[in-house]
């Protein structure tokens, strides 16, 4: 039996506040406390350094990316260890991720769509006031329109679900990405442009934002804040399946794509 | 709490009529109260996965009670042959909607044959958990490890205490 630790009469969950920390970089923090810890933890990034395309586990560039573009212009594209889309993250998205064992929570069975309904309640709580927030089949929407994407990840007894914010984004870097196959029924194919929304345009501040989800947080648990150095280890990479595609695997998949369609690769 | 779990085993099993985890005419099933079914003559883990002992290999899978919580299968990621596997420990995972789970292998030993239709048509675990869908198969290197298994009427009762604690 494992004994979890509990501060007044709530599970703690230990909080680590980051800014600009590249999202490679905490996908390596997330899944080594995913599988290595026993705490539950927060972590909150507030915007990544540049921007990078991050794909799902069984994400296929080909797909998923305008290759071209991508390679013309060095994007870097990181397959993540979770399940889910792809989205292009710079210092306009804020990350907000939820690791905990699968008994931390009375009553919330660790599967995807009770995970999804658990979190969508607390960011309704968060955003109260602020705008017509729904989930919206997987995805946390302003009325019709996204501003957050999830994710998740579910082991023997612990899980992972952590969402990317749209604070604020550039349409221009939307455009590295293609509106996907598979796509919840309520997009109905609409482009990004009118398919997005900016939580900038709703919620006074960022920091505002990033209290209240705390606050929230404390309803549930006993949160402690950890300095991002007693966790952050960039050496450190055991139990990381998170990784950034190459070049040459990008390239590949382009020549292969042109091929398929039967359209000469230009070299980029 | 209790009318949504009702709801949602109602709608599991809605689910699961519609779509029709398919089991052979040739396989005994129990009729589950907690709506999934389950093969008389398995063994099962408490992280919802079966095993078939036949012989010298055991055939390794997730439950009906597993495919129908975790939702549309759309991708699955196995071992290759030849790797090793320890009881309790994972070998792979799929991918649901937005989430990827661990799949446990409830014996130890070898891994001998991966179900490679799994790649192409990876929703065979959700429409055939217990046959089409199965995962890998395994030479076990305790063959007594399945005795810790649950039997089909241990793991009924267990998925229906599992729902009814959430």
């Amino acid at each position: 039996m494992i004994l979890h630790r509990v501060r007044d009469g709530l599970p703690l969950m230990n909080l680590v506040s980051l800014r600009a920390v590249p999202i490679l970089q905490q996908l390596h923090l997330e899944e080594r406390l995913l599988r290595s810890s026993s705490d539950n933890w927060c972590i909150i990034n507030d915007g990544t350094n540049r921007p990078n395309i991050v794909m799902g586990i069984s994400g296929r560039p080909s797909e998923l990316i305008d290759l071209k573009s991508v390679l013309r212009d060095r994007v870097p594209v990181i397959r993540r260890f979770s399940g889910g889309g792809t989205v292009i993250v710079d210092d306009g998205t804020i990350f907000v991720t939820f690791i905990c064992n699968k008994d931390a929570i009375p009553g919330l069975q660790p599967y995807p769509h009770p995970l999804m309904s658990w979190t969508g309640q607390l960011y309704k709580d968060v955003l109260h006031g602020f705008g017509d927030f729904h989930l919206q089949e997987n995805d946390y929407a302003i009325g019709s329109r996204k501003f957050g994407g999830n994710a998740q990840s579910i082991t023997k007894n612990r899980w992972v679900h952590h969402t990317s914010f749209l604070w604020d984004y550039d349409i221009k870097n939307m455009e590295y990405l293609k509106i996907p196959s598979r796509a919840p029924k309520y997009r109905s194919a609409r482009p990004h442009v009118e398919f997005l929304c900016r939580m900038t345009e709703y919620v006074p501040s960022r920091s505002t934002f990033i209290e209240r989800t705390i606050a929230s947080l404390g309803n549930h648990f006993s949160v402690k804040p950890i300095h991002q150095d007693r966790v952050i280890d960039p050496s450190n990479t055991l139990h990381s399946s998170s990784k950034l595609l190459t070049r040459q695997e990008l390239e590949e998949a382009y020549s292969s794509l042109c091929e398929k369609l039967h359209i000469a690769a230009i070299s980029v | 709490m209790a009318l949504k779990l009702w709801a949602s085993s109602t709608a599991n099993a809605l689910k699961i009529s519609c779509s029709g985890a398919k089991t052979s005419p040739f396989l005994p099933f129990s009729i589950s109260r907690c709506f999934s079914s389950v093969l008389d003559g398995l063994k099962y883990s408490s992280s919802h996965e079966w095993v078939k002992h036949e012989g010298s290999v055991a055939t390794i899978g997730i439950t009906d009670h597993a495919q129908g919580h975790l939702g549309e299968v759309v991708f699955v990621e196995l071992p290759e042959s030849g790797s090793s596997v320890s009881k309790g420990g994972g070998f792979g995972a799929v991918e649901s909607v937005k989430a990827t789970s661990d799949v446990n292998s409830p014996v130890s030993g070898e891994v001998v044959e991966v179900n490679t239709k799994l790649t192409e048509t990876p929703g065979l675990i959700n429409s055939s958990p217990y046959e089409d869908g199965w995962m890998i198969k395994v030479r076990p290197s305790s063959p007594t490890e399945l005795d810790s298994l649950m039997g089909p009427k241990e793991y009924t009762k267990f998925c229906e205490e599992e729902d009814a604690h959430h």
